[in-house]
């Protein structure tokens, strides 16, 4: 009879922690479309709650993430842009133009290959990259802000190369209103 | 000479190797097979003096576990046992003790009463016929049992190697659950051995890389809490815990203490660019310590607080440099081939130990201070982070295995090498720091 108390107060307690947290990947369970990095689908986490939309929707989240493209790859150790990557964020730029209402945070992550604390370092350089870049196509630097994973969150999770590409990756996150 | 200090002899050796070696990274790894002559010592059950129980049998049992897994000594089986030890105060009969070829022999008892245990005991040199040293008396609460347990064994080791104690320590470190790409993280502290385990944070947010405060009181440690990466500050016996320092737009982390425990240096991001600063944590005062367009991380102070040894990629690879205290132009430490990364001054002040990155595998290593005489310890798939024992005698580190299944593991090694083992945790775990040794 007195179990039951603690468990709603406990619960209560766990919701309220959630609420406060806007680490997407930290709380439970919550690793974002099927562990896409992607935004959206985040019950529970208490942030970043955004329909996806309609992919066919060129105003969706989900539009922007499949069409227009909502990652780039990098090198290994590196953060230039290449050619390919100038070409998807010139293409999230001219985007982001039109559909002004999204924040952005701009994710950069890294391989396992790697010191812990230097990928942490790797990952924001990576992000940054992005963010100038974005700068520089006229996207707003108000709109945007950077976090860096480092090595914590691969999408893959194999250990060779076909999966080390994807996971040295920065990935641009939207979400509506609320600045981000 | 006694067969004791022959013993100690045979020890130093195994140092000499270590300075000596001009061959370093290639020899040095075969030294990890290399055998030494693990010294026979003997732990009869403790006596039981009234009102302990099986708490005698427990702490005699954690000593033995403490000197075995040195790798430096060898426990005798007590089946091979000639006489029983039934009182701590009665002669040794040293004649049975050389029968079996045990070497060092450990007696003890243990009273409790109360809310309180003593334990005592004393160390004989079975072939000189002699006692090492004074006997011995530890008193504590019937919780701190294994604390003293660990306090017996640390007299032992330190008679007889001449080092100093270890046992009676904890480690801080990151607990992990679920799959590779979903990573739940919390923080344990356990005592050394794996014993003991408190979680000190749930895993609802990232955390990362916890340090102890020299004197064991506080712990720093990166967290995703606010959503962005932080050094946050805990108070170790109330959990308290405090942002370092709100700097919107950065991400801070790799924080470590200074040896008086009243400044933090750290990494602080900013617009991409990393760089290392400290900040007087009673005031906040912050201060730059490097100004370079490369990446500047894990500063490591040494025991006098004088230097601060880190890395940087400014060369364009990963590679370790020394720098004052309050910054001033870096010097390069390291010298050998690949990348040298997240140096940690030994507590003795001698040496650095590092994490190296060549030719697709990982190393734990040690160098001297000016970068000669490195060493490699280890080599895997992913081995980072090392820790010192306070004694400087022994590294903790986190070793990863590879794939979709691949885990975290604390392991140690001894810094000739020798000794590598897993630390057995309840799941897989990452980045350890040791503590200083426990009053």
């Amino acid at each position: 009879m007195s179990l039951l108390p603690k468990i709603l107060i406990l619960v209560a307690a766990l919701g309220l922690a959630a609420c406060k947290n806007p680490d997407r990947y930290g709380a439970g369970g919550a690793g974002g479309a099927g562990g896409t990095g992607g935004a959206g689908g985040l019950n529970g986490s208490g942030i970043d709650v955004n329909g996806l939309g309609d992919p066919s929707d060129p105003r969706s989240i989900a539009y922007f993430n499949q069409s227009v493209g909502d990652r780039i790859l990098f090198p290994v150790d590196q953060a230039t842009l290449t050619a390919e990557a100038r070409g998807v964020l010139a293409g999230q730029a001219g985007w982001l133009a039109t559909n002004a209402d999204y924040a952005i945070i701009i994710e950069g992550h890294a391989d396992e290959q790697g010191t812990r604390e230097y990928n942490l370092a790797l990952g924001a350089r990576r992000a940054a990259a992005v963010q100038d870049f974005l700068i520089s196509q006229g996207v707003g630097a108000n709109r945007m802000r950077t976090i860096s994973y480092g090595k914590e969150r691969p999408i893959e999770v194999c250990s060779t190369e076909s999966c080390y590409a994807k996971n040295r990756r920065a990935v641009t996150v939207l979400s509506l209103g609320a600045g981000a | 000479m006694t067969v004791i200090k022959s013993f100690t002899a045979a020890l130093m050796i195994g140092f000499a190797g270590l300075v000596a070696s001009p061959a370093l990274a290639e020899l040095t790894l075969r030294f990890t097979d290399g055998v030494i002559e693990p010294m026979p010592f003997a732990v009869p059950d403790f006596i039981d003096e009234g009102g302990s129980g099986d708490l005698a049998r427990d702490i005699s049992r954690v000593v033995a576990a403490d000197l075995a897994g040195t790798g430096l000594f060898t426990e005798t089986p007590a089946e091979a046992y000639i006489s029983r030890v039934t009182s701590f105060d009665a002669p040794v009969a040293y004649a049975d003790w050389q029968a079996i070829n045990t070497q060092a022999l450990i007696t003890g008892a243990v009273q409790a009463g109360g809310d309180r245990i003593v334990v005592k005991f004393r160390l004989y040199d079975v072939f000189t016929g002699e006692p090492l040293g004074d006997g011995l008396q530890f008193a504590g609460t019937p919780q701190s049992w294994r604390r003293m347990a660990h306090k017996v064994a640390d007299a032992v080791y330190s008679r007889i190697t001449g080092e100093g104690p270890y046992f009676d320590s904890r480690v801080v470190y990151v607990a992990e659950s679920g799959p590779k790409n979903q990573r739940q993280k919390r923080l344990g502290v356990m005592d050394y051995d794996g014993a003991n385990v408190q979680y000190l944070t749930d895993s609802s947010s990232i955390v990362l890389a916890p340090r102890f405060s020299p004197t064991g009181d506080r712990i720093l440690f990166t967290s995703y809490a606010s959503g962005f990466p932080a050094v946050y500050l805990m108070d170790v016996g109330s959990l308290k815990t405090r942002n370092l320092g709100e700097l919107p737009g950065t991400m801070t982390f790799a924080p470590r203490f200074s040896p008086d425990g009243g400044t933090v240096v750290f990494s602080l991001e900013k617009g991409g660019n990393t760089d290392i600063y400290s900040m007087d944590i009673g005031s906040g005062n912050l201060n730059q310590l490097t100004n370079a367009p490369s990446i500047e991380t894990s500063p490591s102070f040494s025991p006098d607080g004088s230097k601060i040894v880190f890395e940087s990629d400014r060369s364009g690879t990963q590679q370790i440099y020394m720098m004052g205290a309050g910054g001033g132009e870096p010097v390069r430490v390291s010298g050998g081939k690949g990348r040298y990364s997240t140096p940690v001054w030994s507590p003795r002040g001698d040496m650095i130990a590092f994490t190296k990155q060549n030719e697709g595998r990982f190393h734990i290593g040690v160098m001297l201070t000016d970068g000669g005489e490195e060493r490699l310890l280890t080599a895997s798939f992913l081995d980072e982070g090392p820790t010192w024992a306070p004694n400087g005698r022994v590294i903790m580190f986190t070793r990863e295995s590879a794939g979709a299944s691949g885990q975290a593991q604390l392991f140690s090694v001894d810094i000739t090498g020798r000794n590598l083992k897993q630390i057995v945790t309840e799941g897989p775990s990452s980045d350890p720091a040791w503590s200083p040794l426990l009053p």
